[in-house]
């Protein structure tokens, strides 16, 4: 494939013919590079946007009156130092379940979501009234924990949650 | 015999227009692909599965990073160069016009308001070293951060009549409390809705 017509025929007399051949390279390489840059380039184009996690945050006027909800509606997830994490449902002085310790990922915390998403609706009798989640992160939690826990809500399709500020009771969890 | 000949010339194909084609492609893609900028203050953001992209305009970034070192940068030149207006206004500070072009031309920055001269001053090899800027200072004694946001959607508003959006960029090992700060100042001001900008991973963890 790869030729380069330089050959001059040889011959005597034919000195006409040659100049012509030699118009024609071969440019199979050339392409061949040009369609790798592409590629080059359009993966990094549409690959270096930063994607981004939407996060709506509850308004802080203290004016507006809490609504009260349901206990077995709702789950509290605390995010603990050293990527540790505890769920329990209800409220934290009668907890309906738990406190117990989850590991993060699909076998963990997901499998609990997954399933309490299912079952919330059917205890409270109203498709309407699905699981609600409180997120309340420690202090010496990184950020990467909360992204993590509000990646599951993204991908286990919690209907409500919230960040919350985490109480003494519940940090104190974590000290033992 | 001249069937031979035949088969021979039908091997090399002209390819002239597909070159022309291919660097036609190139040079366009080249020309559009945005030349990654050098970040001030690198952050290994955490990963998620949400695939929503950030949005491209009226957007203001917070980065957060070194343990709780605070960058901010607005997209749109025009939006940074009415901000560095009001925040002059506020600490009486003066800005020639040539300053407030060249902070057109900054990114992000991190610096508490009276370095910010010095600042434009240098060249952005310099000021783009990590380490060069200290970030900006945003407790509740002088909260300079909280000015920042709110001349920057004052300038947003008025240039571009829409609200401004803010993102979050947070080092993945960023404690969480720095992050709860920022958020804090963001709400204070009656942003509720940020964007936490993340890397992309699969669900399968």
């Amino acid at each position: 494939m790869a030729e380069l017509n330089t050959g001059d025929g040889g011959g005597k007399g034919k000195k006409v013919r040659s100049k012509k051949q030699n118009s024609k390279v071969d440019l199979t390489a050339m392409v061949d590079l040009a369609f790798l840059l592409i590629t080059f380039f359009m993966l990094t184009t549409s690959l270096s946007k930063p994607q981004s996690m939407d996060l709506g945050m509850p308004e802080k006027d203290s004016k507006i009156p809490p609504i009260l909800i349901a206990d077995a509606r709702t789950m509290t997830i605390l995010v603990g130092p050293d990527n540790k994490l505890k769920t329990y449902m209800g409220q934290f002085t009668s907890p309906l379940e738990g406190p117990k310790d989850v590991v993060y990922g699909k076998a963990g915390v997901r499998k609990d979501l997954l399933a309490k998403i299912k079952s919330v609706p059917e205890v409270m009798g109203d498709p309407k009234k699905g699981l609600i989640v409180l997120i309340k992160a420690d202090k010496k939690s990184n950020y990467k924990n909360l992204v993590d826990v509000l990646d599951e809500m993204a991908i286990c399709k919690v209907p409500t949650y919230a960040i919350v500020d985490i109480t003494k009771e519940e940090a104190n969890l974590f000290e033992k | 015999m001249a069937k031979v000949k035949m088969s021979k010339k039908m091997t090399s194909i002209d390819m002239t227009a597909m070159c022309d084609v291919a660097f036609l492609l190139l040079t366009f893609f080249i020309l559009t692909a945005t030349a990654k900028q050098p970040e001030p203050l690198p952050v290994d953001t955490p990963s998620s599965t949400v695939q929503v992209k950030l949005p491209e305009t009226d957007l203001a970034i917070i980065t957060i990073g070194d343990s709780g070192k605070v960058f901010f940068g607005v997209k749109a030149a025009e939006v940074r160069v009415k901000t560095l207006e009001l925040i002059s206004e506020k600490y009486k500070l003066q800005f020639t016009d040539k300053e407030k072009t060249d902070f057109g031309l900054i990114d992000e920055f991190g610096v508490p308001v009276n370095q910010l001269k010095v600042l434009i001053g240098m060249k952005s090899a310099q000021r783009n070293k990590v380490g060069q800027q200290a970030g900006i200072p945003h407790d509740s004694l002088d909260n300079q951060l909280a000015e920042w946001v709110r001349a920057a959607r004052t300038a947003n508003a008025e240039i571009n009549q829409k609200q401004l959006n803010f993102a979050i960029k947070g080092d993945s090992k960023e404690q969480y409390p720095e992050i709860k700060k920022v958020m804090d100042i963001l709400q204070d001001q009656r942003v509720n809705k940020f964007n936490l900008v993340t890397g992309l991973r699969s669900d399968n963890f």
